[in-house]
């Protein structure tokens, strides 16, 4: 009837996880309470549950993404102590089956539900207004793919308290991830909720290539597309290219879980290289997935708060082309020692250092583009100019390691951790800051918290040299990644520093969050108007928050740059007409979606069949009764659509 | 071109400025799903061209496959995809009876394949060959099970559009949904000509 699942798959002898799932528990219930006793199930539905409005999901997403930071970050803050205590004698206060959970849970979240959430939010959020549109190209599937990247986050979060987590490592290579090896339900988690996620993923990369290229406002042609727009659309290409090798890659190693094929597994004939060769011809695009958008957010906000057009934005855009392409031919360089000879190690060094140049052409385009301007160092600036600091170190260490000689003495340890870190907090996670503070007083009226935002930008900043400088030396001194333990003392002082930094990046979070609560409490002395930055593009011109239709009148576009233009003109006041808008009406089918994909997969990860087959017909009836209703649209009359504007309290 | 025609191409506006129609934008996005599916089966085919060798002692393609039921199996899809080519004409043209015969033909001839691809997997598993005997194989089931797993989906979709087309004929949304489907099938058609290619006629006799 239960599958696997019995009362012994709940932890009770853990205390730390024991604990931690109690506070969660009480946390969750102490919001639900809340949200009763204000009354506001109602409201949650209709504003943001059933939503289809592309702004409002690109918040949720960016929500999703801020919570679990928190979670892969105790990760994290759980490594750092052990490490720093488990020298010697020590054994520090995670066993090892408990600490192989962490690491893998560390990197599986910070990948898949913190940095890819945190950039399609943005991306969201963002994109259809930078082009003019009024939502993207296929609404109710912006909220499938929502839901079911939030069906997997709750699925993975679920292994805390029902049973456990992989113990593989973030990619769960087999043939450590196979049954023999790996008998639990922690592989089993791993991959049903970055299946479920993955496809939410997909559906999300098509929908937005989709309004890159068929949604512009009239006029705009590629080449005068914002440069964040031509990042999405590079990350959004990419997630179309390579998703679909995830999940494939995925369904093999499903295949040899559950029906007993032999695609990675030691006998019959199977080859665990391959998993490994396919995982990273999705993994290595998905590098590019990540940085790319936080590159056109820096692009945005260098060249805003430097009063100036972006220097190169053709060579921007060619470079950002250029790195798209790239990022398909540098995979083998994540496994050089296993063997695959030196002509081909070479050619794939060869490759990974070329993609160093179209990236460097973009630093000296961000230092042109701040050379001669008036630039404000507004917090924004300053995650920029952490991100070009940080992000060049952590590029040469990759340039490095990608030398095959070089790489045979690195790989595999703390040398490897400090350079993908470098690169990854340097580059996305600093990127995404800048965005979510240069476009919070867009998403929401008013402006963050000034000094706070440069306090908890210092001791990220400080935090992360302190927590990933020693690790590039302990990799010198050949200490590899994910130890549990350790014998040699020489180790331990830079442990100690590296822990310092991480309680430094502690603060870093705690400011943030101040931050936020801060900024929502004194909200009307922090009001912004529609253009609080003195913006160029065309989100700007609009009414923070934007009405749900974005632009009452579809905005025309003759050049780059576009709003700034119309800006440098005296415009007077539109006197056209308003013209009635169709708009796409709520749906539910997201969340229900949702519903059957965490029943489904949590029935497939503990081997209950009849609950997997249950969500399967759901999902089959659900779609089918979502299509009888042709009618996904309603009109939004000229009349209403002045009134909305005539009354917006936050029209400019 | 008139308006009413069910394409992938941009509608040839008065004005330059015009947005295109929500058609051709679905149909787009539709073709862009169809690359990334694409892109999943090249990473089946991949894993099956590094497997095709590891029979772990077991029989290998040329000992297995009949080019005979898999001759049969690609004549089928292929007629498949031509009737479902003439509804969508006979969509253009609004012509409920033609188009309804040949959505119909497509679906059976879409179960014909269907059947003669189960028969030959349980053949196979009958006789202990199947996906767990090999790594050859598990990628050879995988693959080709893969591909009758959109079919089965195409089949239950045009089930349900059929049913939808007959009560309500050609509602815009129909329309769309139609073009959307043909784009499918053709799409598992290149796919499918890629199994009997590679799996069938490569694996089976060279």
């Amino acid at each position: 009837m239960f599958g696997k699942l019995t009362l012994s798959a709940i932890p009770l002898d853990q205390p730390i996880i024991m604990g931690t799932c109690i506070v969660l528990i009480l946390g969750i219930l102490a919001i639900l309470a809340l949200i009763t006793y204000k009354r506001k199930w109602g409201w949650l539905w209709t504003e943001w549950i059933t939503t289809v409005d592309h702004k409002r999901i690109g918040i949720m997403y960016t929500l999703l993404a801020l919570v679990m930071l928190l979670r892969g970050f105790s990760d994290a803050i759980m490594m750092r102590s052990q490490q720093a205590l488990a020298s010697s004698n020590g054994h520090g206060f995670l066993p090892p089956e408990h600490y192989d959970q962490v690491f893998s849970a560390h990197g599986t979240i910070m990948i898949f539900f913190m940095a890819m959430p945190f950039v399609i939010g943005l991306m969201n959020f963002i994109v259809p207004l930078q082009i003019g549109a009024r939502d993207v190209a296929f609404p109710v599937l912006n909220s499938v793919s929502f839901w079911l990247t939030a069906a997997g986050a709750l699925l993975i979060n679920l292994s805390l308290g029902i049973g456990e987590f992989a113990r593989t490592g973030w990619l769960a290579y087999p043939p450590l991830s196979e049954l023999p090896f790996s008998p639990g339900v922690g592989v089993d988690y791993y991959l049903w909720s970055l299946q479920i996620s993955g496809v939410g993923t997909l559906l999300s990369g098509v929908n937005l290539v989709t309004t890159i290229l068929k949604l512009r406002a009239p006029g705009m042609r590629l080449s005068m597309m914002p440069v964040f727009t031509w990042t999405a659309l590079a990350s959004n290409m990419l997630i179309v290219a390579a998703f679909p090798i995830l999940t494939a890659t995925f369904a093999m190693l499903l295949l040899d879980r559950y029906l007993g094929t032999h695609f990675f597994t030691n006998d019959g004939g199977g080859n665990p290289m391959m998993y490994i060769n396919l995982i990273w011809t999705w993994g290595h695009p998905e590098v590019y997935i990540l940085i790319l958008p936080p590159f056109g957010v820096f692009s945005e906000v260098i060249s805003t708060f430097s009063r100036k057009p972006l220097f190169g934005y053709r060579s921007m855009v060619v470079a950002t082309m250029v790195i798209t392409l790239l990022a398909f031919t540098t995979w083998l360089h994540h496994f050089f020692t296993m063997g695959s000879g030196a002509d081909v190690n070479g050619f794939f060094g060869i490759t990974t250092m070329v993609i160093a140049i179209p990236t460097g052409v973009k630093i000296f385009n961000w230092l042109f583009t701040m050379y001669g301007g008036r630039v404000r160092f507004t917090s924004p600036v300053l995650w920029t100019i952490g991100f070009m600091v940080t992000f060049t170190i952590g590029g040469m260490t990759g340039v490095l390691m990608a030398v095959p000689p070089a790489d045979f003495v690195l790989h595999n340890s703390l040398f490897l951790i400090a350079h993908f870190h470098n690169v990854i907090i340097g580059g996305v996670v600093f990127g995404c800051f800048a965005g979510l503070t240069y476009w919070f007083p867009k998403a929401f009226g008013f402006r963050l918290h000034e000094g706070l935002g440069k306090a908890a930008f210092w001791c990220w900043f400080v935090g992360f040299y302190l927590a990933f400088m020693p690790l590039y030396i302990l990799g010198f001194m050949g200490m590899t990644r994910r130890m549990n333990h350790y014998d040699d003392p020489a180790w331990l002082p830079y442990l100690l520093v590296a822990e310092a930094g991480a309680v430094l990046i502690l603060v870093g979070i705690l400011l943030q969050a101040a931050q936020l609560v801060w900024s929502i409490k004194k909200r009307q002395t922090l009001r912004a108007g529609a253009d609080p930055w003195d913006g160029r593009t065309l989100e700007w011109s609009t009414s923070s928050p934007p009405p749900p239709y974005n632009f009452a009148r579809v905005p025309q576009v003759e050049g780059l740059d576009a709003y700034w233009e119309a800006k440098q003109e005296v415009m007077a006041a539109s006197s056209q007409p308003y013209e009635a808008i169709e708009m796409p009406k709520n749906s539910g089918l997201g969340f229900f979606v949702s519903v059957f994909a965490v029943i489904g997969g949590f029935g497939m990860i503990w081997h209950i069949w009849w609950m997997g087959i249950l969500a399967l017909v759901g999902f089959f009836a659900l779609i089918v009764w979502s299509s009888w209703d042709e009618n996904d649209e309603f009109e939004l009359s000229a009349t209403e659509v002045a009134l909305f504007e005539r009354t917006n309290p936050h029209a400019a | 071109m008139s308006s009413n025609v069910v394409s992938l191409d941009m509608p040839s506006g008065e004005s330059g400025v015009q947005l295109p129609s929500r058609q051709h934008v679905t149909g787009f996005g539709f073709y862009l799903y169809l690359l990334s599916d694409g892109i999943l089966f090249a990473a089946l085919f991949a894993g099956f061209a590094v497997l095709r060798t590891a029979t772990d002692g077991g029989p290998d393609g040329h000992v297995l496959f009949s080019a005979r039921n898999a001759f049969i199996e690609t004549a089928c899809l292929l007629t498949s995809s031509f009737t479902c080519g003439i509804a969508m004409l006979a969509c253009d043209r609004r012509n409920k009876f033609v188009a309804l015969i040949g959505f119909l033909v497509t679906a059976v001839l879409g179960i014909v394949f269907l059947t003669l691809e189960i028969q030959e997997f349980a053949d196979l598993i009958a006789k202990g060959d199947g996906p767990g005997r090999s790594a050859f194989l598990s990628s050879f089931f995988t693959l080709v099970s893969t591909h009758g797993l959109h079919v089965t989906c195409g089949l239950l979709w045009l089930g349900v559009l059929l049913v939808q087309f007959l009560l309500r004929g050609f509602t815009p949304a129909i329309l769309r949904r139609f073009l959307c489907f043909s784009l499918f099938w053709h799409v598992l058609d290149v796919v499918w000509i890629g199994v009997f290619t590679f799996v069938y006629l490569v694996g089976g006799y060279l």
